[in-house]
Order: structure tokens, then C-alpha cells, then sequence
């Protein structure tokens, strides 16, 4: 793994000339706490101008909700959580968390490919086999995500938008989160080490 | 009045504002893949203590933006009165993290650093992506079973400064200092459980350290503006509709719109305890000009079709409340025209036992007068439109002065 040391990059797992996305060299990660005052400068620009913090799950409801909506309008307009999202003539695609997350996956595209980390790989702990990592993908994503609808939020657009902003309920969610991996992080040390 | 954040959709249009929502969304994805968040290795190392990536980044982004919020708030550049500020809804905001670090440990992303690793080709981040989708379907769909602990212990917009009752400059410094104890802590478990060599990380991180404290220090010598300076900083936009008498609104059109659907009216009855119950219009809520301080964060989530209306025996605390609601930026606020004086002028017929009293009484007193106390329970707390052909002139234009609210995830 790289380790975001030193300015030069180095050119691991990057073949030169390997077409768009793997010709660039791999760079390694930036410094965390350079990472942390950048994310801190987005996340404060987007109160700043649109009053509004960074999320991510809110937008992938509306998508979830525009696919539900084609396939079962009715249901739409029957169940109470699902009538806010796409009740009635609502487009769930009009709503300012979906262009976040179409924005949000192109940042990390062009991000990735100046970098050089565009490699198709499953990333994994070295004792389990990607079909597994695959599993335990789909099943903590499951996870987060009926958790993310739980708590009002995910990582992002709760513990980091409601952390800044001092709201007392994201403190409480962030620390649960925590205290919600590492509860388990040792039961499942086998997957990551 | 602090010029941000600004009204895109005024200034951009209704989809035009969606433009900077998805390049502020760019920042945020081109950012965390930088830092790595798109590797669920490093991500996971958090729970090992190998990597504190996640600690670092996640905390050095909150802190960053709280002082660069409060500063800007401090200094008027921003009104944190029209941020969104996450609801609490404690247990299960607690249970939902829970869930959320469960899943954190077993899929090793959190929903938006998945969206960075499916952008970078990573075939483990398209399956959390993927299972990321179909745990938010599955919650729509049996959300209905558990409806009553999902809305249980609601406390609205409470925020760390509230809750702890401290000046929020404090509580910004003691977070801040808290971040730097947890960084300096992360590093020497790097050190212990993941071999790192503390000696090559870079020194200017002692000076961003110290630029961090500094500012949050900054933000405690220079506050927060009070109501008071905010009034004063409105006076030159907002005195004139008073003097205009543009927010001053006919008790008809108070009556038309308690009967409008489109509306929802709160009544902000600012008398004493007696006027009150001699006489108060059908759902005021009495509360004092301190309480009225109070009670702001809750009005701030009100829906967009809400008005408020002050509510005195005249004019004058009435005024003083629309002048709070104002300088706190609760929009859609107004006043009742000559008060309750003037509601009952208009509507005392409807109710007998309601007379005017001698001798009349001074400015903001109430100059009638029943034998028992009445309440609402008066036919004039709720004359009947058809009754009453009031005419006036319409002042109430229905202003939307927040952006979409609802955090990221909301």
C-alpha cells in the first residue's frame, strides 16, 4: 500500500502506456492531516455559499427512490417515508443531494485517474479471497446503508456536516460509529489483517 | 445582514443552483480519494490502529470547518441561524451510528467513500455501492414498523453550545483542543501497533497545530454576534418596512390566512398571563420576549410555508419580538395591526361579554374588558369568515430565504 510519505511518486502496479486509465504513474496518497484541511475547506465552502454541508446517502435515496418510482409509482405514493422522496408528481432526481453525488463520483474519477489509481482491483486483508471481500462489500454496504436511513445520515452529510456545526445529535452518532466498529473490528480481525 | 450563505436559487435558478451543488460534490470526491478514502484497507486500519487515516482526516476536516463556520460567523460574513444544522433525534441517531460502524468494519467504506472507490475501478467499492443501495430500499420499505422509535426523542436543532450551555467560542477551543490530543494519541498507536516511524512525519504539522489552536482562540475573543448586533447590522433594511408599515397586517388578513391551507401561522402572543387569559386568539402560544430568544432554533425549522405573527395589545412588544424574529432571521415574520386593541375592534361584535373598557387605557394595554376570563373560548377567538367582510390591503408575501434544507443525507 502506498503510504502518503515523501513528494516523488512512486510508479507500483503502473505499466507506462497502458491506455486512459492506468498510463498515468501512481502517485502516492496525500498527507491526512493536508486531507483534513482540504476536506475541512470544501466542507466549510459548501455552508458558506449554499448553507447546506457534503453528504452522500441522501443523494443515492433519490436514486433508489427515481428506480422505485418507475417500476412502482403507487407504492410510492402508499408509504409514508416513500411519499417525501417521490410521492405524487415529485421527481426524486430534482433535488440538490443527487447532483452532490454525481459530482462527488466525478471528483473521485478524475482524482483517481491524475493519480494514477485507476487500477481495477478488488483491494482486500491477504487471508481472504475476493469473491469474499465481494460478500462482505455487498453485505456491510446493506449495512451502512439501512444505518445511514437510521440515523438521518451517513458519514459524511451527519458526523461530518452535524460535527461542524456543532449539532449535538452528530456527536452522539459519531462516537457510536466508532464504538460500533471497533465492538466488532475484533471479531472480524481476520478479514482486514 | 450577513451577505452569506447566499440564495442560489434566486441567484442561479432553480436547476442553475444544482451546478454548484455538484462541483462543491467534485471538491468533496476529489478530496477523498486523495486522501485514500477510496481504499478500504486504509479505511478499515482505523479499527486496528494501524492507520488513523480516517481519524485524522475526518477530524481535521471537522475542526477546519467549525472555525472557519464560527470565525466567519464572528465576524458577520455568515448567518449560522440559516446553515443547516443536523436534527436531533438522539436514540436513534445512536443506534443508526451503530448499525453504521457495524457495517463500517464488515464492508470497510462508509457510503460516500464507496462512491470514490467504484469511481476508481475498485470492484469491492461497486459491491458496498451496490449493498449500500439495497440496505437504503430495504429501510424505505420497513421503516413503517418501527415509525415510532424512528421519530422518538426528538430535541430539533440542539447544538453542543445549547446543550452544554457555554459560549460556542469554548466549545469550538475545547473541541479543537480535544482533535490535536486525539492526533497526537493516533500517532503513537501508528507507531505502536502499525511500525511507524514518527521521526519522517513531516514537522510542519506542529505548525498547523499551532495555526488551528490559535484560530479557535481567535474565534473566542471575537464571539459571536449578539440579537442586538444583528438588529443594528439590519436596522438600515429592515426599520423602513417597519415605518412603512409593511408588516403590520389587517386582523382580516390574519383571519383569512389562519383559514388558508396554503399557510401555517404561528401566533406569538407577547402579553402577560392576565391579558392572555382575559382574551387571546384561538392557537397563540404566550410567550415572553427571553422565552421568544429560546424558542428561535425551533421557529428556524419550521416548514417554508410558515408565518409568524407578533401579537401584543397594541404595537409596541409586538414590535420588539418581530424585531428578534427578524434579527435571528426567521423569515416570514410579521405583526398584528393594532394588536389584539385592533382584532377585537374588528371582531368584538361576535362575543357579548367582551366590552370596552373606561377609562381608556395607556399604549399596549388592553382596552377591553370581560367579567370572567375568556380565553379562547370567546367567539371573537374564531370569527367566522363568512360573519366578517373585512377589507385590507395583502402584505404577507410568502419570502424563502434558506436554501434546500435537509444535510447531505437528509
Amino acid at each position: 500500500m502506498a503510504v502518503e510519505t515523501g513528494k516523488h511518486s512512486s510508479p507500483q502496479g503502473a505499466k507506462a502506456g497502458g491506455g486512459f486509465f492506468t498510463s498515468r504513474p501512481t502517485k502516492p496518497y496525500i498527507h491526512p492531516y493536508l486531507g483534513g484541511a482540504l476536506l475541512g475547506l470544501v466542507l466549510f465552502l459548501s455552508f458558506f455559499l449554499t448553507g447546506n454541508g457534503l453528504g452522500a446517502s441522501g443523494g443515492l435515496n433519490n436514486i433508489i427512490g427515481f428506480f422505485q418510482d418507475l417500476i412502482a409509482p403507487d407504492h410510492m405514493d402508499q408509504v409514508p417515508y416513500l411519499v417525501k422522496i417521490a410521492g405524487g408528481d415529485k421527481n426524486p432526481l430534482d433535488a440538490w443531494s443527487v447532483f452532490g453525488v454525481l459530482g462527488t463520483i466525478l471528483g473521485g474519477f478524475v482524482s483517481g485517474w491524475l493519480n494514477g489509481r485507476l487500477k481495477v482491483e478488488t483491494i482486500r486483508g491477504p487471508r481472504i479471497t475476493p469473491r469474499t471481500r465481494w460478500f462482505m462489500a455487498f453485505a456491510g454496504g446493506a449495512i451502512m446503508g439501512y444505518g445511514a436511513r437510521f440515523a438521518r445520515g451517513c458519514t459524511s452529510g451527519h458526523a461530518l456536516s452535524g460535527g461542524a456545526t456543532l449539532s449535538a445529535g452528530a456527536w452522539a452518532f459519531m462516537f457510536a460509529v466508532f464504538g460500533g466498529g471497533y465492538a466488532l473490528a475484533y471479531f472480524l480481525r481476520k478479514f482486514w489483517n | 445582514m450577513a451577505p452569506f450563505p447566499l440564495t442560489l436559487s434566486t441567484l442561479l435558478g432553480h436547476w442553475g443552483q444544482y451546478a454548484v451543488y455538484a462541483l462543491i460534490g467534485f471538491a468533496f470526491g476529489f478530496v477523498l480519494e486523495s486522501a485514500g478514502f477510496g481504499n478500504s484497507m486504509k479505511l478499515a486500519g482505523q479499527f486496528y490502529f494501524k492507520e488513523m487515516t480516517v481519524l485524522k482526516v475526518m477530524f481535521g476536516a471537522i475542526v477546519t470547518a467549525m472555525v472557519l463556520i464560527f470565525a466567519a460567523s464572528g465576524l458577520g460574513l455568515l448567518d449560522y441561524n440559516l446553515i443547516y444544522v443536523n436534527t436531533t433525534y438522539l436514540w436513534p441517531d445512536i443506534v443508526g451510528g451503530l448499525i453504521m460502524g457495524v457495517g463500517f468494519i464488515v464492508g470497510g467504506f462508509c457510503p460516500g467513500t464507496s462512491l470514490v472507490a467504484m469511481a476508481t475501478r475498485k470492484i469491492d467499492g461497486l459491491f458496498f455501492v451496490l449493498g449500500g443501495l439495497f440496505g437504503i430500499f430495504l429501510f424505505g420499505e420497513t421503516v413503517d414498523l418501527f415509525a415510532g422509535f424512528w421519530n422518538s426523542s426528538y430535541l430539533g436543532r440542539l447544538t453542543l453550545q445549547d446543550w452544554l450551555g457555554l459560549p460556542v467560542g469554548i466549545v469550538v477551543l475545547a473541541i479543537v483542543l480535544m482533535a490535536l490530543f486525539m492526533f497526537w494519541g493516533g500517532e503513537h498507536l501508528e507507531r505502536i501497533f502499525g511500525g511507524k516511524d514518527l521521526k519522517r512525519e513531516p514537522k510542519v504539522r506542529y505548525a498547523g497545530a499551532g495555526a488551528l489552536a490559535l484560530a479557535a482562540v481567535i474565534v473566542v475573543l471575537i464571539g459571536q454576534p449578539t440579537t442586538s448586533d444583528k438588529w443594528q447590522a439590519l436596522e438600515p433594511d429592515k426599520a423602513p418596512l417597519l415605518a412603512e408599515r409593511a408588516v403590520q397586517i389587517h386582523p382580516g388578513e390574519l383571519l383569512d390566512a389562519l383559514h388558508s391551507d396554503a399557510l401555517k401561522v404561528i401566533l406569538l402572543d407577547i402579553r402577560n398571563e392576565a391579558d392572555y387569559n382575559i382574551f387571546h386568539i384561538a392557537g397563540a402560544r404566550r410567550v415572553t420576549l427571553a422565552e421568544l430568544s429560546d424558542l428561535i432554533p425551533s421557529l428556524l425549522l419550521e416548514p417554508a410555508n410558515t408565518i409568524f405573527v407578533t401579537v401584543s395589545n397594541d404595537e409596541t412588544a409586538a414590535t420588539e419580538a418581530w424585531k428578534l424574529l427578524t434579527a435571528e432571521s426567521v423569515p416570514n415574520a410579521y405583526i398584528l395591526e393594532r394588536g389584539i386593541n385592533g382584532w377585537l375592534d374588528t371582531f368584538a361584535s361576535a362575543d357579548p361579554a367582551l366590552r370596552k373598557s373606561t377609562p381608556v387605557a395607556g399604549d399596549d394595554r388592553l382596552r377591553y374588558e370581560s367579567a370572567m376570563a375568556l380565553g379562547a373560548r370567546s367567539p371573537a377567538a374564531t370569527p367566522e369568515v363568512d360573519e366578517f367582510q373585512v377589507e385590507y390591503t395583502p402584505k404577507i408575501q410568502l419570502e424563502f430565504k434558506k436554501g434546500p434544507s435537509g444535510g447531505g443525507c437528509g
